[in-house]
């Protein structure tokens, strides 16, 4: 029997164990949503706009492991995509992009709603497809769903052209793929690991600084015994926060440009960095040449193109890092007074220059993230924007688990928490999900609100409210002297107002004493969202801070 | 420091923007480019001619190894390769200097291809250098128009 390409489309994505997608309606995708209106095995979340599509696939993708969807038109429906498509090719989230495009006919004549999308996202996307033919829908949805979540998980686009969906084809979805150009290492080599054990026995000072690949391969675990057994302390990045329990005294939670000091005292004193998943972004390293400058360097990725892009390795190690760390651990001795001194000055450095903040009259916002681990007791998934209460989040929340952290690392885009705390939801609905946020961020996708109201999502929004764009301000303050242009957001409008204006429910927190209770009223909503506008000290800066620029030891600490 | 990288692609919509893409992306200027068929129908070879330091070079072999299309990419090193590029030459040329032109152009393996009332085409083949040599002696005739594929190349043995 022949189907609709649309319709094809539907079937092999329910192959591929889709139950969700995030997306926006328009011309070129009609014939996907008519199929939609009668499917009831796939569900299909109306955003209200399409960047919101993308950043609740990517949100979804992040707490579920699976691959997230998302759909957009053609021509401004797919660029308002090109964000969330971006923002999940930096973070390595596994996602397939769905876009409609003109018909084949009219490929290429500037039609109503064209846009080369193809050409558009090659920068940004592992693979993409133009669809032109009908018979091509399954192998590409196969293939696209093959890429984006093995090796290194990335976005795959696939646009269609209309007259491929509104085709008849005979569908039948293939049982293999055929991609001989693609063949990720998921097994580290023997001599490899064998050389990074040797140089882990004879390290004086070592360091594990673990990224956000323990995540994405699911190595939190594996990466605890291998620390544990090792008795090494880890660092983390900002993508690898939940890698790590941060309750554990070997945590030396995260590094780099706003991490903690003792971090990168150890970092920079360390004779030999293990990097597991991580990449040596500019915001984890500071001025490469005096990075780790006494240390050898291991580095464990799946992707090869990753070992040596900014840093000399020493023993470089492609592979799945779940496989090599459990190799690796095998071939470890235990001894327990292993690095004992070193891990006596750690000790030192963390108690010399612990994360701090003065309390004052007003809220603090770290006080507030603070407050968030209590009431959750630590079991949240945290959403951010991005931004100073981005960092005060990273800092002050103490992550145990993966996938629990669902923040824009390596684009760093506002206005992607909360629309990625919708599809965090979708992905666990029993569990409590907040979105901290700056007042700048939140209003970069809050007409999202009504996403969440529509589906009785309670998320808990914490914008913590200073009235500023707060990190522009404070790099404004600390290296523009204090010429604050264009930061100032005090004709803000009331946040509240408009939380309840989508039916949400929202309150206004002044006092440090009405924190606690604010939030614990908040986790009593079950039905709908909630908009906390806490009111915080205006000029509060996110401190340790290492100026751009500058060795992660040379930073800033009040 | 100059490569000569060859890299095998499937031949499929959008590759060739993938692989050049890459190299405008990380700084590496092209200055040369020769794509065709190779043996095989599906597959294609793309020869590109770039400078650039060995570790640029590492890393967009890296990033070309990435592309799902890319099959394999080999950076060519110089003495280890058979390497022509092809070019035609439009030399003005009249009655009195035609002979010395033709002349010339045999001295370097070349043919005319075309000859006009004031200009001789000249057909070229050969290693880029030589080629330049051509050029050079060919600029005191008046060289009005001419076009260079790109250098191809083949390893000498079996890769």
């Amino acid at each position: 029997m022949e189907i609709l390409g649309s319709q094809a489309l539907i079937e092999s994505l329910k192959k591929e164990g889709v139950e969700i997608i995030f997306g926006y309606p328009g011309g070129t995708v009609m014939p996907i949503y008519d199929i939609l209106f009668h499917e009831k095995s796939i569900k299909h979340i109306l955003t209200r706009h399409e960047q919101g599509a993308a950043h609740a696939a990517d949100g979804y993708a992040r707490v579920s492991g699976k691959v997230g969807v998302c759909i957009g038109t053609s021509g401004p429906g797919a660029t308002n995509l090109i964000t969330g498509i971006a923002n999940a090719y930096m973070d390595s989230i596994p996602m397939v992009a769905i876009t409609g495009q003109v018909a084949t006919a009219l490929i290429g004549r500037d039609s109503f709603q064209e846009a080369d999308v193809t050409g558009i996202t090659q920068p940004i996307t592992k693979h993409n497809y133009l669809v032109r033919n009908v018979e091509d829908i399954p192998r590409v949805v196969k293939e696209a769903f093959h890429i984006a979540r093995t090796g290194r998980p990335s976005p795959v686009v696939i646009d269609i052209a209309k007259d491929a969906l509104m085709s008849k084809t005979k569908f039948k979805y293939p049982d293999k793929i055929n991609l001989p150009g693609y063949n990720p290492t998921y097994i580290g080599h023997p001599k490899q690991i064998k050389a990074a054990a040797k140089m882990i026995s004879i390290a004086q000072r070592p360091v594990i600084y673990a990224g956000g690949g323990i995540i994405a391969s699911g190595a939190a675990k594996e990466l605890t015994e291998f620390a544990k057994k090792a008795n090494i302390p880890v660092t983390t990045t900002l993508m690898g926060l939940g890698a790590f329990p941060e309750t554990d005294p070997l945590a030396l939670n995260m590094l780099g440009m706003h991490g903690t000091a003792y971090a990168n005292y150890a970092v920079q004193e360390c004779d030999l960095l293990i990097a597991i998943g991580a990449r040596f972004d500019d915001r984890v390293t500071g001025h490469l040449p005096s990075f780790a400058p006494k240390a050898k360097h291991i580095h464990i990725d799946i992707d090869p193109a990753e070992i040596g892009k900014n840093v000399r390795v020493d023993v470089p190690i492609v592979g799945d890092v779940k496989q090599v760390l459990s190799e690796l651990t095998a071939k470890i001795d235990f001894k327990k007074e292993k690095h004992e001194a070193w891990l006596r000055q750690i000790d030192e450095w963390k108690k010399k220059c612990p994360l701090s903040y003065k309390k004052t009259g007003k809220i603090k916002p770290q006080y507030v993230v603070e407050m968030i681990d209590e009431v959750t007791k630590g079991n949240a998934i945290i959403c951010t924007e991005v931004g100073q209460h981005q960092m005060w989040a990273a800092q002050y929340f103490k992550f145990t688990k993966p996938r629990m952290w669902v923040s824009s690392g390596g684009l760093g885009t506002m206005g992607y928490g909360f629309p990625a705390s919708i599809g965090a939801q979708f992905a666990n609905p029993k569990a409590t999900v907040f979105d901290i946020a700056g007042d700048g961020s939140i209003q970069m996708n809050i007409q999202e609100m009504i996403t969440a109201v529509t589906h009785k999502l309670p998320i808990k929004i914490a914008v913590l409210n200073n009235c500023f764009l707060g990190m522009v301000r404070q790099w404004q303050e600390l290296l523009y002297e204090k010429r604050y242009s264009s930061t100032n957001l005090c004709n803000n409008p009331d946040l509240c107002k408009i939380a309840e204006a989508y039916g949400a429910a929202s309150m206004r927190i002044t006092r440090p004493e009405d924190v606690k209770k604010a939030l614990e009223k908040a986790m009593k909503i079950t039905d709908r969202p909630v908009l906390m506008d806490f009111v915080v000290a205006k000029e509060e800066n996110v401190f340790p801070f290492v100026p751009p620029g500058q060795a992660i030891n040379e930073m800033l600490v009040d | 420091m100059k490569h000569t990288i060859s890299v095998i692609v499937e031949n499929k919509p959008g590759v060739l923007h993938r692989v050049v893409g890459l190299f405008s992306r990380r700084g590496f200027n092209i200055d040369s480019l020769a794509v065709g068929t190779t043996e095989k129908p599906e597959i294609s070879r793309i020869t590109i001619v770039a400078k650039g330091d060995d570790q640029t070079l590492e890393q967009i072999t890296k990033q070309l190894y990435k592309q799902i299309d890319v099959l394999k990419v080999f950076d060519i090193p110089e003495n280890e390769a058979v390497e022509r590029e092809l070019a035609l030459i439009k030399v003005k040329a009249d009655k009195n200097n035609q002979k010395e032109i033709i002349k010339l152009a045999e001295d370097f393996n070349s043919r005319v291809a075309n000859v006009a009332d004031n200009s001789l085409t000249l057909e070229v083949c050969l290693e880029t250098e030589n080629l330049e040599n051509l050029e050079k002696l060919l600029k005191k005739y008046g060289i009005l128009e001419m076009v260079r594929t790109g250098k191809i190349a083949l390893g000498k043995t079996t890769p």
